[in-house]
């Protein structure tokens, strides 16, 4: 090959001017054959490792069960290792797949299109976001105090770089979006856009009536909805019955790994309004040359590698693979399953509710939740969770962490996977760390 | 529940098991993947995904460890992100990398963000431009606009590379970040890229680098020694993450050693010999995603690091590169290549001159090798090649594979002069041919609908 290419040795392809050679050996991780490798990686997995207790662990990322037919289809090399569906003729597998996501997402949230998928809730939101500005030319936003703290996060992160405002409509003191506040706040500032979450972060149903609807029409904002447990979605009224306009959220329980966080999935569903401003890829259905169904990605004028500073987003990469995770899902679970398993969420986290009180633990808001719920502990919530931990249990999160008003609270997720058994060790052990006068 | 917080319907299918399998299983067969067959798509590195990345990524501990777990019982977890950002420091010369983004252009947009705050807080706020050359991907543009910053797109000079007196003309007082890529999107190193630092520096702007290309380089040199303050890689492109039909990928960012304390949270810091998540970061531009990375990918990379080591690291760029440049001498003996030089990891041909003589282009190229059981290269970009395709190899492909790939498109070339129609046609073995495009744009059906 050298000889073909008219050299004599490797090193003549990779010379490079003095001042950019390396100085120092490489310091990187060392060379192992595979099964060694495997062992090291492994090793590494099992350290310190609380895969193994009893958790009540959500707030944005759930334990649901992932049928074992998901990976034997998705983990197919044919999906597995191709490329963006640019070449239509030998990609019609991926972009049906993705079709078929489109349509279960504007399904479950009544909206009438849904992108090819972003790359999770937080940015859904953000991107979101910037929808609503590009359609009212207004540079200030409106979120409840409800919506994830990590996606309320991420929204000022990308609106900090367009120097756009963001206020937040406070909360009532049964944990959910004061829609009264919210109507003045409405009253007052012209917004590009109003976010908020159902089930919100602690779980409760948290949307907009009527009233409140209507304040957000005479402002001229876009409602937004946030939802980051979309298991949800089959069992609740869809975002579009309360009027949002654009959906925002993330679909990790449609059979994702929980994987320490990521990779995710997040989807932008929209009524036909903001079609051509959504961002991310779209599959359309069209036909070939000779007449036969055939997908395609469309509207691409929107995007980064045709409109270059003036697309609607810069997102290239998606989150495809996890799409197809979960369109899988949603295909093996059907209306009947999905149903099914939103039901069991609902009685594990009303067994829950149940147990805590009979424990003596008071639940801190009596709005209707789905699988999460809020407790109060009467103490620092990190004393007992600690406390639980030494019991094999983690217990929730210290809602402090980010609610200075509730640092006695803990957020709490049961769902299909949550056992009875499970249930009744955290009340005992609640029991046990909140009596009167234990020492924690 | 109270009246109307329930949904009545749910207008979704029931399938049986039987019925889902086989109906992805036959989806799986109408779409080509690397492990189907070559892949030159340039500037993606379509390299040979390991198995054993996906094994690893699969284990338990790390597939089933829910995030808001607590730091002392996520070690495991911590130390896999911790060496990976240690050993990529090294490789690349930088002082740390965030592994937060979850792709290329969200690195690019934190990476911008950075910029923007780094600036403020020197009180340098009337640095508004970002300079990118003509050849940039369209990320890079798009990512700045997401910053509020505006563009100056840089034209290359005719050797296909940035000029640093060019770039003097257009760095100043207004100049924040200037992005490239080294090689380039052409494939051609930029020699005199320490000069095109040094003139952005001097003019109090920052270099970003953007790591599409990093397979080209590797225990040869690194962006941190051309002068290069920020950079992102892209693990799906260099590192061998599923390409999972376009995601997820994964894009870490790496800075230099003033730009640590900007970082998105939280951040992987080291105490002893423990892992901690670091949110207590007041400088930082906060977080860009919903948890902390793209975890199952950064087992993939570390899998893939302990595979090959720094010495095997080291061959995959000088065998990427080896590999481009056959195949560049094979292709210039009948596809005109406007840069005949020495090329780095991927390298570009045109077809401008054949659209002429017979009127066949890039695209109907593209079509024709679907039908010889290869994957097209890229086509149309960069954008300063008229007719362009882009081919990268990747050091995966055996001599056999590259001779094969040569073969079919010299007879595609033969073809277009003798019989160029047949190109037009193309292709004609695959499950559909050329799809209307047009049409879907213009009628758009974007998902079903039930019957009513």
């Amino acid at each position: 090959m050298l000889e073909a290419i008219g050299i004599g040795s490797l090193d003549e392809l990779l010379r490079v001017p003095d001042e950019l050679k390396l100085r120092a050996p490489l310091d990187v991780v060392p060379a192992l054959p595979e099964y060694q490798l495997r062992r090291r990686i492994e090793q590494i997995a099992k350290r310190d490792s609380g895969v193994d207790y009893v958790s009540f662990l959500g707030g944005g990322a759930y334990r649901h069960y992932a049928p074992s037919a998901i990976s034997a289809l998705a983990m197919r090399g044919e999906f597995l290792t191709a490329y963006t569906p640019y070449q239509a003729e030998v990609s019609q597998g991926y972009l049906q797949a993705i079709y078929e996501w489109q349509t279960y997402i504007c399904l479950l949230t009544g909206m009438d299109l849904a992108d090819a998928s972003v790359y999770d809730g937080a940015t859904a939101l953000a991107e979101s976001a910037i929808m609503a500005m590009n359609a009212t030319g207004r540079q200030r936003f409106l979120v409840s105090r409800a919506v994830h703290p990590n996606y309320r996060a991420v929204l000022k992160t990308y609106c900090d770089g367009l120097d756009v405002a963001i206020d937040e409509a406070p909360l009532t003191d049964d944990g959910t979006t004061d829609l009264r506040v919210l109507a003045e706040m409405l009253r007052e500032t012209q917004y590009a856009g109003v976010a908020l979450q159902s089930p919100n972060f602690f779980g409760n149903i948290d949307t907009l009536d009527g009233e409140a609807l209507e304040s957000v029409h005479k402002n001229g904002a876009v409602p937004i909805g946030v939802v980051a447990e979309a298991l949800a979605l089959a069992a609740l009224a869809t975002p579009a019955s309360w009027g949002a306009q654009i959906v925002a959220g993330e679909a990790q329980s449609f059979g994702v790994p929980i994987a320490y966080g990521g990779p995710y999935v997040g989807f932008i569903a929209t009524t036909n309004e903001h079609m051509r401003r959504i961002p991310g890829r779209l599959v359309g259905k069209t036909v070939d040359s000779a007449g036969r169904t055939a997908y395609v990605l469309t509207l691409q004028a929107r995007e980064q590698h045709i409109r270059r500073e003036r697309a609607t987003s810069n997102i290239c990469t998606n989150q495809a693979h996890c799409a197809l995770i979960a369109t899988i899902y949603l295909a093996l679970m059907g209306k009947t399953g999905l149903r099914d398993v939103a039901a069991l969420n609902l009685e594990r986290s009303r067994e829950l509710a149940t147990a805590v009180a009979n424990a003596g633990v008071r639940l801190r808001f009596s709005a209707p939740f789905f699988n999460e719920l809020v407790v109060d502990v009467g103490r620092p919530a990190g004393e007992v969770l600690a406390a639980l931990r030494e019991r094999g249990i983690l217990g929730g999160l210290d809602l402090g962490r980010w609610y200075p008003e509730y640092s006695t609270c803990i957020l709490m997720a049961a769902t299909e996977l949550t056992t009875s058994g499970e249930i009744a060790k955290l009340a005992a052990a609640l029991q046990e760390v909140t009596r009167v006068g234990a020492g924690v | 529940m109270p009246e109307g917080v329930l949904r009545d319907d749910l207008p979704l299918p029931d399938n049986t098991e039987l019925d889902v399998v086989r109906h992805y299983t036959r989806l799986s067969q109408r779409t080509f993947g690397i492990d189907v067959g070559f892949y030159p798509l340039g500037s993606c590195t379509m390299k040979h995904n390991p198995k054993v990345n996906d094994a690893l990524a699969g284990v338990r501990e790390f597939a089933e460890l829910h995030p808001f777990t607590p730091d002392d019982l996520s070690q495991g977890a911590l130390q896999v992100m911790y060496e990976l950002e240690r050993s990529f420091c090294s490789l690349f010369g930088m002082a740390a990398f965030s592994l937060n983004p979850a792709a290329g252009a969200q690195a690019e947009l934190a990476a911008l963000l950075i910029a923007k705050k780094y600036f403020r807080e020197r009180g340098e706020t009337q640095r508004d431009k970002v300079i990118v050359p003509d050849t940039a991907h369209g990320t890079n543009p798009a990512s700045a606009a997401m910053c509020g910053f505006k563009v100056i797109s840089l034209k290359s000079d005719a050797r296909g590379r940035v000029d640093p007196a060019e770039i003097r003309t257009v760095v100043g007082p207004d100049t924040a970040v200037c992005m490239m890529t080294n090689p380039n999107t052409l494939g051609l190193f930029e020699e005199r890229i320490h000069e095109i630092a040094d003139a952005v520096h001097e003019a109090g702007g920052l270099m970003y680098y953007d790591g599409a290309n990093a397979n080209a380089l590797m225990g040869n040199t690194r962006p941190g020694d051309m002068g290069f303050d920020l950079m992102h890689l892209n693990t799906h492109k260099t590192f061998t993450i599923p390409h999972g039909g376009g995601g997820a990928g994964h894009g870490p960012l790496g800075v230099a050693g003033h730009l640590v304390e900007y970082l998105p949270t939280p951040y992987v810091v080291r105490e002893g010999d423990r892992f901690r998540l670091d949110f207590d970061r007041p400088k930082s531009i906060g977080p860009v995603r919903s948890f902390w990375s793209n975890f199952a990918h950064v087992v993939r990379a570390l899998a893939y690091l302990y595979a090959n080591g720094a010495e095997g690291l080291t061959k995959v760029s000088q065998y990427a590169v080896l590999n481009a440049n056959y195949m560049r001498v094979k292709v210039a003996e009948f596809l005109e290549t406007p840069y005949p030089e020495i090329c780095r990891h991927e390298f570009v041909a045109s077809a401008q001159q054949l659209k002429k003589e017979t009127g066949v282009r890039a695209l109907d190229i593209a079509k024709a090798l679907l039908d010889r059981g290869y994957m097209a290269p890229t086509i149309y970009f960069p954008l300063i090649v008229p007719e362009c395709l882009m081919i990268e190899p990747t050091e995966t492909e055996s001599k056999e594979t590259l001779d094969g790939f040569v073969a079919a498109l010299r007879d595609i070339i033969e073809t277009a002069k003798t019989n160029p129609q047949e190109l037009l046609d193309a292709p004609v073995t695959t499950v559909v041919g050329r799809v209307d495009e047009t049409r879907a744009a213009r009628q758009p059906d974007l998902r079903w609908r039930p019957p009513r």
